[in-house]
């Protein structure tokens, strides 16, 4: 076991961790917490990719704005500051089933596939991730219309979001 | 000398438990917080494939921002749309929010 | 034009005149009587040239005119009908062609032709007088016949029918211009229809007819069938006759020409009134008195003894056969003279003298005397024709006293309120009283002495005493009643006012029975025998022609006195009995031969319509119309109707609305509505619900998908 195993192994446990708790936390205050934690774990998970762009991102816009919102949101919405009530519904043992399936699904489609246990490769020397993807983002050979796509569909949902939730008092 | 299938099982799992949490949570915030889980575990799996491909195909990691951008309009658009009807209905139960109904 | 073609045409003339009147000139009363005699006259003319043709062609019993075309094809052969006269049908052409034209030249008269219409006249009454504005005051005379055309078409037919009978030389256009007389009988004694008397009589009449001519028809069929042909000439062969006079026919033991003369001897019985069917012609006076004189004298009547003596060598095949006809003609001539002498009214007095006369003719053929019975049915249609005219020209007289003092509870026929009409009616009383001297067989003088005295010596002479005895007795009692009806009708003096005002009819009435009585009195002198009261005269004329339509000539008998004296006693003695009787009676009281059973003509018609109509009537009325038709026929029939109605309410109620309507119909919306209630729960509003359906159907598919298609 190399270091670098186990540093997932640990990093893997806290996100399954945390996202466990998110999902059956009775608190929600506390539900987004711990998905501030899961969503740490994610960072570091990318990280670990040598994605390290991502990473970053991932802290400045999951938990720097998602994460807040999320708290905002449930902030705004408690008719009192006690959770009272069981968090999940009726049918949760059929989600719990599905999920279960979902996972085995996934697992044993994974299991034919031939590239299941190829290693990584080593990155070429002098290759900067980030500057390669600034201009992949721009270039006009690379992905620069789903990226300007994807500016309009923030725009929208600024405005979207901005309306819907207006208080015309 | 991390497998690639480890990060596929992580993002597996992880998209099971947001799954489990979409279905089962009665909140409809924390519903969408089971959406968030989701759309990471996707974001895990889009880097993985990247780094254990090509990796001067940076196709991965696009397509990895988009997702960002595009749960951070989801969630925004979706909160807000939580809100007015918290203001309407006075709930957020997502068992109550049942007009749509014969 | 050869003469066979002018037998032809002979029928033609009345039948035209009948469609032309029908069709086209009914409005005109002129116009219609000038077609009508104007054919009369044709048809005349015409038999006159065949006569004189036929009277000198030497031998014409051998070489008779005759004419003949196919028209029936049967099998290999033909049913031939066309024209014969031979001997026979000369003679009988000459009457019926004289009588026919005398009777349309009087009817012009009769029906007051000239005479204004009648005050309230109806179509189907007889007409009741016209009130007329002269010199100041008004009376009323006697009103033309409102249907006077139709009178002139109907006895246009009846002359066609007659002439077709007379002229054909076959059984079939015999029984044709039979049947047709038939119907015209019926048509002319209904002929005022309104009155119910006159319509009852017309049914009467053709109902006894028809009676006759069913077996009639019988006859003829069976001939038919046994010798395969109609036409005289063929079955008076030897050959033939022969054959019928052998062949058993196996009915009462008679041969088949004993049955087949039988049957058709019924059907005169029926058309010439003998005993038992003879109840029809008194009460045929109730047509006008040219049809009585038709129907009596001319031609209906005549038309039966004709067809007997057409037939006679069958019906002489069988001596069976011979003494039936024999029997029924005398039995009739006695039986009828007994009724005639209690009748009051003029008319039924001669109608049973005709039943009587012609029961002489019958009863002659019956012993064999073939040529005394055509003779006197010649001379009998000649003077009982003027008898029935002169009748009617005295009601018409006495009608005109009727019409002049307005009583008209005065019956003018009736004889007992006549009296003293000798001097009122000169010409009809002299022309009358030589029709009754004939009738009575007046000697020497008159035709029907001749005749009369011809049965009767042929009755004595063949020995045959009972018959001569008999009609002896009839010829009797036929010279009674007759002097009783001229004592009451035109001596003595006038009973009631109506009687003292009558009036001679014109000249139009007058005419024909001045020429009939002309008839009356010379017609006899053709046939006088050849020994007569033992002078040797010239043989007979008629005689010897006539005797020559047979195949076998009769012989003339030789003459005897005891007939002679007989039929003198008989004629004379009745005549003045008569006379001496009834010139004192002035009244039906005082009459003493008023017998009850006599003057309802023993009852006859009153057994019949016991025995056979009204039973007649009761099965069509009872059984047949309400029994079978009403009950059983509609009965089932109204079944069909409510069984429908029930097995539609049936089908409707329970198996239609439950099962289709209910269980099929509104069960599938039923069970439509069950599901969709059930299935919208499904719509809960919850997202989490769908999307836990949306991924369990996801999973399930996919695992289809994966084991099925992909391991």
């Amino acid at each position: 076991m190399t270091g670098e195993q186990i540093t997932f192994l640990v990093v893997a446990l806290v996100v399954l961790g945390s996202a466990l708790m998110v999902v059956t936390t009775r608190n929600l205050v506390h539900a987004a917490l711990w998905l501030i934690a899961t969503l740490f774990g994610v960072a570091v998970t990318f990280a670990l990719l040598s994605a390290s762009f991502l990473a970053v991102v991932q802290v400045v816009v999951y938990i720097g704005a998602i994460a807040i919102l999320f708290i905002f949101a449930v902030m705004l919405t408690r008719k009192d500051m006690r959770d009272q009530g069981p968090q999940t519904n009726k049918n949760w043992w059929v989600g719990a089933l599905l999920a279960v399936l979902t996972f085995g699904g996934l697992f044993g489609l994974l299991q034919g596939w031939s590239g299941l246990s190829k290693t990584v490769a080593a990155i070429p020397s002098g290759f900067d991730a980030v500057s390669e993807l600034g201009n992949a983002l721009t270039s006009f050979n690379g992905y620069v219309l789903p990226f300007e796509v994807a500016s309009v569909l923030l725009v929208a949902a600024l405005v979207g979001a901005v309306y819907v939730a207006f208080n015309r008092k | 000398m991390v497998p690639l299938s480890w990060y596929l099982i992580l993002s597996a799992a992880l998209f099971s438990v947001g799954l489990f949490g979409v279905l089962s949570r009665r909140n409809a915030v924390a519903i969408l917080l089971g959406i968030e889980l989701m759309l990471n575990s996707v974001n895990i799996n889009l880097a993985a494939f990247w780094r254990y491909g090509d990796v001067m195909n940076l196709a991965g990691q696009v397509f990895a921002i988009i997702v960002f951008a595009v749960a951070a309009a989801e969630v925004s658009v979706g909160l807000a749309l939580v809100i007015s009807v918290y203001r309407r209905r006075n709930t957020v139960i997502a068992d109550e929010i049942n007009l749509m109904k014969w | 034009m050869r003469t066979e073609l002018l037998i032809w045409l002979i029928p033609l003339p009345p039948v035209l005149a009948f469609f032309l009147i029908v069709l086209f000139t009914n409005r005109s009363k002129a116009l219609s009587h000038t077609i009508a005699v104007g054919a009369a006259l044709l048809s005349w003319g015409g038999s006159m040239v065949v006569f004189w043709n036929a009277i000198r062609t030497e031998h014409f019993g051998e070489h008779p005119f005759e004419s003949s075309i196919n028209w029936l094809p049967t099998g290999d052969t033909w049913l031939k009908v066309g024209v014969l006269i031979d001997p026979l049908s000369a003679v009988v052409l000459f009457f019926v062609a004289w009588t026919v034209l005398m009777i349309f030249i009087y009817s012009v008269g009769y029906h007051n032709y000239g005479q204004p219409a009648g005050d309230h006249d109806h179509a189907g009454l007889p007409p009741h007088g016209a009130t007329v504005e002269e010199h100041g005051h008004s009376h009323v005379v006697p009103s033309i016949e409102p249907m006077y055309s139709r009178f002139f078409a109907f006895i246009g037919l009846f002359a066609f029918g007659m002439f077709t009978l007379v002229v054909s030389d076959n059984l079939l256009t015999l029984f044709v211009g039979w049947e047709i007389m038939g119907l015209c009988s019926y048509l002319l004694i209904g002929f005022w229809y309104a009155k119910p008397s006159a319509r009852n009589a017309a049914v009467k009449a053709f109902m006894t007819t028809r009676v006759g001519d069913v077996f009639m028809l019988l006859g003829i069929s069976y001939l038919y069938s046994a010798t395969g042909t109609l036409s005289f000439r063929a079955i008076f062969t030897e050959t033939v006759l022969h054959t019928l006079a052998t062949v058993p026919s196996g009915v009462l033991g008679l041969s088949a020409a004993g049955l087949i003369g039988l049957l058709l001897f019924i059907g005169t019985v029926g058309k010439s009134a003998q005993f038992p069917l003879h109840v029809w012609l008194p009460d045929a006076m109730e047509g006008p008195t040219p049809v009585s004189a038709m129907i009596h004298a001319a031609t209906m009547v005549s038309a039966g003894v004709y067809m007997v003596i057409r037939m006679f060598p069958i019906i002489s095949l069988d001596p069976k056969t011979m003494t039936i006809v024999a029997f029924v003609g005398a039995f009739t001539a006695l039986f009828a003279a007994t009724i005639a002498v209690a009748q009051n009214d003029i008319k039924r007095v001669l109608a049973y003298s005709t039943i009587s006369q012609l029961g002489f003719m019958i009863a002659a053929l019956g012993i064999g005397a073939y040529v005394a019975a055509v003779f006197h049915l010649v001379t009998h249609a000649f003077f009982k024709a003027l008898l029935f005219l002169g009748s009617g020209s005295v009601i018409h007289g006495m009608e005109h006293g009727v019409l002049h003092t307005g009583n008209h509870e005065v019956d003018p026929q009736d004889m007992f309120n006549m009296g003293g009409l000798r001097k009122k009616m000169p010409i009809t009383f002299w022309t009358f009283l030589i029709g009754g001297f004939a009738l009575s067989g007046f000697p020497l003088i008159t035709a029907g002495f001749w005749s009369k005295d011809e049965i009767l010596a042929d009755a004595f002479g063949n020995g045959h005493f009972i018959v001569f005895a008999t009609l002896a007795v009839a010829a009797l009692m036929t010279a009674f009643y007759t002097m009783r009806q001229i004592t009451l009708t035109f001596l003595g003096e006038p009973r009631t006012k109506e009687a003292e005002h009558a009036q001679e009819t014109p000249w139009t009435m007058t005419t024909p029975l001045v020429i009939l009585s002309i008839f009356a009195m010379a017609y006899g002198w053709v046939g006088i025998p050849e020994d007569f009261m033992g002078l040797h005269l010239r043989p007979s004329w008629f005689h010897e022609f006539v005797g020559s339509t047979l195949a076998e000539h009769p012989e003339a008998l030789t003459f005897n006195w005891i007939p002679l004296l007989t039929s003198l006693v008989v004629a004379l003695g009745g005549l003045g009995l008569g006379w001496l009787v009834y010139r004192n009676v002035n009244s039906p009281a005082e009459d003493r031969l008023q017998f009850g059973f006599l003057k309802n003509k023993y009852y006859i018609d009153e057994i019949y319509d016991v025995v056979f109509v009204k039973p007649a009537i009761w099965v069509s009325e009872v059984l047949v119309s309400a029994w079978m038709d009403k009950g059983l026929i509609d009965g089932i029939l109204h079944i069909f109707g409510p069984a429908t109605g029930g097995l539609g309410s049936f089908i409707r109620n329970k198996f239609d609305l439950p099962f289709i309507n209910r269980f099929i119909g509104d069960g599938t919306a039923d069970v439509t509505y069950w599901f969709g209630g059930k299935l919208r729960a499904v719509q809960t509003g919850r997202i989490q619900q769908y999307l836990l359906f949306a991924l369990v159907t996801f999973a399930v598919i996919g695992a289809a998908i994966y084991f099925f298609l992909l391991a």
